[in-house]
């Protein structure tokens, strides 16, 4: 209808993609903490969106901690500072969501392992508001906004990019703070159409490497084995002398350490944090999970993408309000064809 | 979101209606009369309430904290009792707290005046209960047209939220039609052809975009597009990009900071719009707007119109100069948000309107304020017209500059 009129523009579609592309793989990143616990323990984890969301308060602690929060000290912060900031928050963040994952495991969920499947589940959902609550207590109940530290560091590297191309100079507010964002927030890709800005690089930098990773350790390592092992049948696992109790600690600990990163480079990318973001990013993963099929890795990777581009395209073909909607119909409408998900059947194994 | 927020909420409606269990009555020959106040005392506005109410105090102790009933000559202490109707759960106004506290005032005799509410959509619930109570409603920051005005808003507005079919509801701020108005007219004066609007599909967000999208293509602006954001998502780049691609030169956004204001503005600049300007209503002219979108992203870039005065031009006023300098007296510190005045003005009305009524009545109190005449306002002298509106209609065009807002241009705004 829209694209009717005018001839095709191959280079929105495309421009669009990218951006469902790293929205997916942030989804995607919080998803794989959803399927791999339901994998190991058949539970659904609705905890972990707002752990992620407690992950994101840490970073901005940190970053606070640095006196980066206000953006004219920011302006003026040395690089190295910023760097360090970053360095620290994908080191501290990852390791807190881990740890605080595994303390819920062995404190909620653990007692109720043989408890019928509703207690875990109703338990889950009882940590997820306590998080919340204390989220609330953390960063208050209004959006924070998180200081945009990337553009600030893109904007050091390339020091001897001309800042602006002309036409900026009818920019509404040509201040000099702003000169070091232009720099930052320009496009990779030099004239392209298609833009490809620092922040991109950071979540598809960030989330594949990571995904690589926790390939290798499912498929290739002693406890990646045993994790599958335990996914396929805990009993018999047992029976071979598989430590079960350690792979579902290790499951919440990668679970939780890759909602950690997430949280990070949400942070990093939207620079909003707020006590109720944890709900419906959790909301998308969760959704991401199932529609991959849940317990599936690579599934939520590639549920992950597929709502990351169901929410962009949608957004720029048919309309902003309606890509909620759009995102639970073509989960309802896979489902109906493929009721273990887009993965779920093809592969035997849960993780 | 607001299915997790449920549970909160009931645990709050039972406290609350613990505390509507009638207290040990109070003889209606007490000799105290009571203006009770209902604003978001928690969540993102508390900065804006807490100069109201600042302000409102400040109207009291001026008037010696007590009111004269001159035909009885019986001097009735001004009890003064400051409600909330947000909860920091929800982190904004709830219609369970707002029922709760038009109840607690119907219920209690001694309540002459409820000065509230601060969010259009809360007056929505309370006005038809006060209403049939005959309890005067002074609002210091209701904007939505359709609260007072026919043929505004919806087609029973404003029928339905009186009941008794008398006024009971008057405000001292302009609304709503006059800040989609001027809005239009000033992205004209800065230069703005080409308009892209977007709303939050709330009543008071759409309300605004609609009379600018009205107003804008009345005097020629060209509007690209208009859309519904869904203010429960976490961002919009993909909307940004659609939008980037029409090329405007200013987005109009009706909302709010609590619905996603801040992130609109902040994907503006990330998608690379680098000459798009943002305009929205005073839902955003708050210190919250600048702390959720940060002061870079806003720089020279946001503009907001709001139905007043700020508090920086106040003091260009004989009366506000007073005003700023009596605030700073009691409160050791400048008001720091224009609704400061507002208060101060609703509480004025509220002890005038009892002056005026000449006895400790509901309905006189009702009937003398929705009757005050050329009252002598901080601004200049004002009345409210038969649908309860005040006839002052000055707005402040608000940029920022320096990471805090401040006054650009006056705008006039022409009579329909």
């Amino acid at each position: 209808m829209l694209f009717a009129a005018e001839a095709f523009d191959w280079n929105n579609l495309a421009q669009q993609a990218l951006n469902g592309l790293t929205l997916g793989a942030l989804f995607a990143l919080i998803a794989l903490g959803y399927t791999m616990v339901y994998g190991i323990v058949e539970l659904i984890n609705f905890a972990h969106g707002d752990l992620f969301m407690l992950g994101s308060f840490l970073a901005l602690t940190i970053v606070g901690f640095f006196g980066l929060e206000d953006p004219n000290a920011l302006a003026s912060a040395a690089t190295w500072k910023v760097i360090l900031a970053i360095v620290l928050c994908f080191l501290a963040v990852p390791v807190f969501c881990a740890g605080l994952n595994l303390a819920v495991d062995r404190v909620v969920y653990k007692p109720l392992r043989n408890a019928p499947k509703l207690a875990p589940l109703v338990s889950a959902i009882g940590v997820s508001f306590i998080f919340m609550n204390a989220g609330l207590f953390w960063g208050g109940p209004q959006d924070v906004n998180f200081p945009d530290l990337i553009p600030n560091l893109a904007g050091t590297e390339a020091p001897n990019e001309p800042e602006t191309p002309a036409a900026d100079a009818a920019a509404p507010a040509p201040e000099t703070k702003a000169s070091a964002k232009s720099a930052a927030l320009k496009n990779l890709l030099g004239d392209s159409p298609i833009r490809l800005t620092a922040k991109d690089l950071l979540i598809l930098g960030v989330t594949i490497p990571l995904m690589i990773a926790l390939t290798i350790f499912v498929k290739a390592t002693p406890m990646g084995k045993a994790m599958r092992a335990t996914a396929q049948n805990p009993t018999a696992a047992r029976l071979m002398g598989i430590n079960t109790d350690r792979v579902i600690s290790t499951t919440f600990v990668v679970g939780g350490g890759l909602a950690g990163f997430g949280s990070v480079i949400y942070a990093l990318s939207v620079n909003t944090v707020s006590y109720q973001m944890g709900f419906q990013n959790g909301l998308y993963a969760f959704t991401a999970a199932v529609l991959g099929g849940i317990g599936n890795i690579p599934g939520a990777v590639v549920g992950g993408i597929v709502i990351g581009l169901v929410r962009t395209l949608g957004s720029a073909y048919i309309g902003e309000t309606w890509t909620s909607a759009l995102i639970f119909t073509v989960l309802i409408i896979i489902l109906v064809f493929r009721p273990s998900g887009l993965l779920g059947a093809r592969t035997r194994e849960k993780v | 979101m607001p299915i997790r927020i449920l549970p909160i909420l009931f645990v709050l409606a039972f406290v609350a209606a613990g505390l509507l269990i009638p207290a040990p009555p109070t003889n209606t020959g007490s000799d105290r009369v009571k203006i009770v106040s209902s604003l978001p005392r928690s969540g993102s506005a508390k900065g804006q309430t807490d100069t109201i109410v600042d302000g409102i105090r400040l109207a009291i102790d001026e008037a010696g904290g007590e009111v004269t009933i001159k035909k009885t000559g019986k001097a009735y202490k001004i009890e003064y009792q400051d409600l909330d109707d947000a909860t920091a759960a929800a982190g904004q106004w709830t219609a369970e707290q707002e029922t709760n506290n038009a109840n607690l005032a119907r219920l209690d005799p001694d309540v002459m005046v409820y000065i509230g509410t601060y969010n259009s959509g809360a007056a929505k619930i309370s006005m038809p209960i006060l209403n049939r109570a005959h309890v005067l409603m002074v609002s210091p920051a209701n904007t939505a047209t359709g609260l007072t005005k026919p043929n505004e808003g919806e087609r029973d507005e404003p029928k339905r939220y009186r009941p008794s079919g008398e006024v009971n509801y008057v405000r001292v701020v302009p609304t709503d039609d006059l800040q989609g108005r001027a809005g239009a007219e000033w992205a004209q004066f800065m230069g703005v052809n080409k308009v892209y609007i977007l709303d939050d599909n709330e009543v008071y967000g759409k309300g605004v975009a609609d009379l600018f999208e009205g107003h804008a293509r009345k005097i020629g602006l060209e509007i690209l597009g208009r859309e519904s954001i869904d203010a429960k998502a976490q961002e919009f780049g993909a909307l940004m990009t659609k939008i980037k691609r029409k090329d405007p030169d200013m987005i109009y956004f009706g909302g709010t900071t609590q619905t996603k204001a801040g992130q609109v503005a902040k994907d503006l600049v990330k998608v690379g719009m680098k000459n798009c300007k943002m305009m929205a209503p005073d839902g955003c002219y708050e210190e919250a707007m600048i702390k959720s979108a940060g002061a870079d992203v806003l720089e020279g870039r946001f503009f907001v119109t709001f139905g007043g005065l700020t508090p920086d031009r106040l003091t260009a006023t004989a009366g506000g100069k007073k005003f700023v300098e009596q605030y700073e007296k009691k409160f050791g510190k400048k008001p720091s948000e224009a609704y400061a005045l507002y208060g101060y003005e609703c509480a004025r009305v509220a002890i005038e309107a009892i002056r005026q009524a000449d006895s400790k009545d509901r309905d006189a109190v009702r009937r003398a304020g929705i009757a005050l005449k050329d009252f002598p306002g901080i601004t200049g002298v004002w009345s409210f017209d038969k649908n309860g509106d005040t006839t002052l209609q000055e707005m402040s065009g608000i940029t920022v500059k320096n990471g805090k807002f401040e006054f650009a241009k006056n705008l006039e705004v022409k009579q329909k």
